[in-house]
């Protein structure tokens, strides 16, 4: 097999550049600043470089590097990529530099520190998404939480410590018991094929042969650790003291980001590996997915924080992701790909918003604000375009891929039922109203508050530059998704055809 | 060989303090160079495996890689020693001479190939530890810790004695070799098994676990934070190093299943109870202490588990452990004032910004016990959990990730005292050159067999044949 290095540079280049950062010396924060976006940047166009070199027509995965790592234990460093993984790398790429540069102002303590710590929070993010031996991914996926730790507890808010400490702790109970599932799967691998292995592509094949029981464990565990990184109700409640918390980087992030990840474990572990158990325990999972739409549509309409808001329509997001890729058909898997990519723009955005007021008023609770489109004209436009984006107003990305989703539970040959989508609608509408709401308390009325006339200035040049790419994707998603959902059409196929091979005909 | 170095070390070391005055001044950089020649020298010669006195010692093969992870640590001990004792009011050249006795006891234990050598041995180390633990003579709890040491160890000893005589009566017999050949025979001997039993029950006390650890906490504090550091990895090495020859032993037959419950039951109280308590701790030596004992536990889920695998699994285990151990004993030892004073976790408050690489090392210690990846303590574990998971003991392993996750929360708690929150202590941290380079070297060795594991693996594996 060819060695392609694409991959090994785009991950080295954050790794290289952090390390750079530790030789800066404290004071010049702008040269940090400037160099971490230059890096960040570079990781960018080396994540476009590959996707123009990615053939559409290949379900296979693409540009795989693989070089032993541990001979003792056959684990390799094999990275590739396929259309959903790819996907991904470019939300990641693509989003880091623009929180780099959103923190200009916001964050003035120990800014080498912080810039040292996105870049290798990216590293573990894109590891995550790219490695394809189970053993490197795990490495990735614990290795991620020191810096996203950090980013919380240094630079969060008044409860960072409660939040970051839950946070970590959460995560490392879900991602353990994978690990005891990985070595088990790995293990029994090495009955069945004669060699230990950790290699994705080979355990394929191993997975589905587990007995049935054993393979109901497995798929908990694994299940366990990816539901609550999404965070799936009723695992969630670690996410909103992590957003609120989380310095409005963080958040952007972990919303945009670092929750794709367990969304991105289920689709990529979870259903190819235990196909029987996944089709076994869809019906139940998305009960709960179902909860979690109406749930945290309904919570949010009740806070008064904006912040936490956006963090509990998160809940109610990622449950139509996870509701997607249980329906288990090609509309709907290819829908959550799409919302999860939609979901890190929309609520990256939400949150970027959020907090451009808070830098300037520093408060997030709603009452304070009202009719700030007297004084903010452009900032409550923009507001606006990224709240219904959020509320999936055709036209924009929301809707393509809840509609997908919704489609595609509907006639899921898992699921056999209509109740699910009937109940998960309710939760666009759910989401209308809490958004709207909002922006109606926030923007619209007379202005309420005489300290929001000196505080509240419009938005910057830099914070339109921040916005505007995130924009342009929010559109073109919305007019024109074929370009994302040709890249990931025929690698959700090869892998329902994974899952179908074994249980039931998923491709009709 | 590599004892005859250490036995010339000691004899020189003693003639240069009868003679010098200045010999404080000399006496750490000898035992430094003995140290580091003979782990290299080990390390170098791994394959020539020859057997001495009669039958009595192992030279080359398991036991080089034991010598190695006891001269390197006991080289880093002494590196850190060299200012922490001048602060402390210790600086006597006895202290050096001391660690090169306790360095040969291990060194003969782990390369007994009878079961009395063991004990010699074992007494070799235990005696110089006990003294090591009341080094300051002046101060209290350096004397109760000595005192809690010696009256315990000694309590251990008797089971191991008595152990030993009960196999001697049984097998007739003190060679290992014999053991292992006629196990089979003899472990349907009941008075033999329960000699054996025995005799693991002493070595339980020497690894610290549960429910043999009370000695564990007052005397990891008591003693000098330097002589902590030598006792709970070294010690606890050559500790290990016992049972798996012993159980080397017991693995070459079935009969092993009379003993595989006992080691299940020990670890898994022992990961439960260290990582547990260690919660409630504020002193940072004491939760150390207690995470000693639940890292014995993980250890021990290795000697359950009782597959070749799980043998070289414990190495790399030992090894890490040595080193990260080692490395935040180091800082704590900077950081401490006098009295033992400033070894609480107040102390460490604002450390980021008093000293960020101080911290950033302590950060990194306490991430690599807690076993996060790619730092060298997440494989110590993942290697012992693979071999439970391949014993069929998944539950153990099970087990060990849940102690793992609540040992998490008080590792990151002190990563939370340096760096969430503000000074609550004024003092300046006088950070010695030499503290701080044995540091740095920990540092980069949990990062590199973090990282590339398989650079110490293939020379365990390679001892092992």
């Amino acid at each position: 097999m060819t060695q392609n290095l694409l991959l090994t540079y785009l991950l080295l280049t954050p790794i290289i550049g952090g390390v750079l950062v530790l030789f800066f010396k404290k004071e010049q924060k702008e040269l940090i600043r400037w160099f971490g976006i230059a890096v960040s940047l570079a990781a960018f166009v080396i994540s476009l470089i590959i996707y123009f070199g990615f053939n559409q027509n290949n379900p296979q995965f693409q540009f795989i590097h693989q070089v032993i790592w541990i001979k003792s234990l056959n684990i390799s460093y094999h990275v590739g990529v396929d259309g959903i993984s790819l996907l991904l790398v470019l939300l990641t790429t693509f989003l880091t530099p623009l929180t780099l540069l959103s923190t200009w102002k916001a964050i003035e303590k120990n800014v080498k520190m912080f810039t040292f710590s996105m870049l290798f929070l990216e590293v573990g993010m894109l590891g995550v998404f790219i490695s394809l031996d189970i053993f490197l991914f795990y490495i990735f996926w614990e290795a991620m939480l020191i810096p996203m730790y950090f980013i919380i507890g240094v630079w969060g808010g008044e409860r960072r410590i409660y939040a970051a400490v839950k946070f970590f702790i959460f995560t490392m109970l879900g991602s353990l018991l994978m690990l005891v599932a990985i070595i088990w799967l790995a293990v029994y691998a090495s009955d069945t094929l004669g060699y230990f292995t950790t290699n994705l592509l080979e355990l394929y094949k191993v997975g589905p042969t587990v007995p049935h029981d054993i393979q109901g464990w497995m798929f908990g565990a694994f299940f366990l650790s990816f539901a609550i990184k999404v965070p799936l109700f009723p695992l969630h409640t670690w996410l909103p003291d992590a957003h609120v918390e989380a310095p409005t980087a963080g958040s952007v992030i972990l919303a945009g980001v670092l929750l794709k990840m367990g969304t991105y474990g289920l689709v990529r572990f979870c259903l190819p590996l235990f196909p029987q158990s996944a089709v076994h325990f869809a019906p139940v999972i998305s009960i709960l997915a179902v909860i979690g739409i109406i749930y945290g549509a309904l919570v949010s309409m009740v806070q008064t924080d904006m912040k936490k808001l956006v963090a509990y329509s998160s809940v109610s997001h990622l449950g139509f992701v996870v509701l997607g890729i249980f329906a288990m058909t090609v509309e709907s898997v290819q829908g959550a790909v799409i919302q999860m990519i939609n979901h890190g723009l929309s609520t990256g955005a939400l949150f970027l918003l959020v907090g451009v007021l808070y830098e300037r008023t520093h408060r997030r609770d709603i009452a304070f604000y009202g009719g700030i489109a007297k004084l903010v004209p452009l900032y409550s436009v923009v507001l606006m375009i990224a709240l219904l984006s959020s509320v999936g107003l055709p036209g924009l990305n929301g809707f393509i891929g809840e509609f997908l989703i919704l489609i595609g539970s509907f006639k899921s040959p898992v699921f056999n039922n209509w109740w699910f989508t009937i109940f998960a609608a309710s939760g666009v509408i759910l989401a209308a109203v809490y958004l709207l709401w909002m922006y109606q308390r926030v923007v619209f009325g007379p202005v309420t508050n005489d300290e929001l006339k000196d505080e509240l200035t419009d938005m910057n040049l830099r914070e339109m530059i921040v916005i505007a790419p995130i924009f342009i994707f929010i559109v073109w998603i919305g007019i024109y998704p074929n370009t994302f959902l040709n890249l990931t059409e025929l690698s959700t196929k090869s892998i329902l055809q994974q899952v179908g091979s074994f249980t039931i005909d998923l491709l009709k | 060989m590599p004892l005859l170095i250490i036995a010339a070390g000691i004899i020189l070391s003693v003639i240069l303090e009868i003679s010098s005055k200045k010999s404080v001044r000399i006496l750490p950089w000898f035992s430094i160079l003995i140290f580091t020649f003979t782990a290299f020298y080990s390390v170098y010669y791994i394959d020539q495996n020859f057997v001495l006195f009669g039958g009595m010692l192992e030279v080359g093969g398991k036991p080089a890689i034991f010598n190695f992870i006891f001269n390197i640590g006991a080289a880093l001990v002494v590196l850190s020693s060299m200012d922490y004792l001048k602060k402390y009011g210790t600086s006597y050249g006895e202290y050096y001479i001391l660690i090169q006795s306790s360095v040969l006891g291990m060194m003969v234990m782990s390369g007994a190939k009878d079961i009395l050598m063991i004990f010699m041995g074992l007494e070799l180390m235990s005696i110089c530890f006990y003294v090591l633990a009341g080094i300051n003579r002046k101060k209290l709890s350096s004397n109760e810790a000595s005192m809690k040491y010696f009256l315990l160890g000694a309590f251990a000893t008797g089971f191991i004695v008595y152990g030993i005589a009960l196999i001697y009566g049984a097998a007739g017999s003190t060679s290992i070799q014999n053991l292992i050949e006629n196990f089979g025979t003899y472990s349907s001997n009941i008075i033999f098994i329960l000699g054996f039993m025995f005799f693991l029950i002493g070595f339980s006390f020497k690894i610290a676990a549960v429910p043999f650890h009370m000695w564990v906490p007052d005397v990891y504090q008591g003693s000098a934070t330097t002589v902590t550091s030598l006792m709970s990895t070294t010690g606890k090495t050559a500790a290990f190093s016992v049972l798996l020859i012993v159980l080397s032993a017991v693995l070459s037959f079935n009969a092993f299943n009379v003993f595989r419950p006992y080691f299940a039951a020990i670890a898994s109280l022992s990961m439960l109870f260290g990582s547990i308590v260690a919660i409630s701790q504020t002193n940072l030596k004491r939760m150390l202490a207690y995470s000693s004992i639940s890292h014995a536990g993980y250890m021990a889920i290795g000697l359950a588990a009782g597959n070749t695998f799980s043998m070289a699994g414990i190495i790399f285990y030992l090894a890490a452990y040595t080193f990260m151990n080692i490395g935040a004993f180091t800082v704590i030892s900077i950081v401490e004032g006098e009295n033992d004073s400033r070894t609480e976790l107040n102390s460490f408050a604002g450390l980021s910004s008093k000293n960020p690489i101080l911290a950033a090392a302590m950060a990194l210690f306490m991430f690599a016990l807690a076993g996060i990846p790619p730092l060298a303590g997440f494989f110590g574990k993942y290697y012992v959990f693979i071999s439970a998971i391949e014993s069929h003991m998944t539950w153990l392993a099970i087990l060990g990730v849940l102690s793992s996750v609540i040992s998490v929360y008080f590792y990151i708690r002190v990563v939370v005292f340096m760096y969430f929150r503000d000074a609550i202590e004024d003092f300046k941290i006088e950070v010695s050159a030499y503290s701080l380079t044995a540091v740095f070297i920990t540092a980069l060795l949990i990062l590199v067999f973090g990282i590339f594991p398989d650079t110490l693996m293939n020379v365990i594996l390679s001892a092992m044949h």
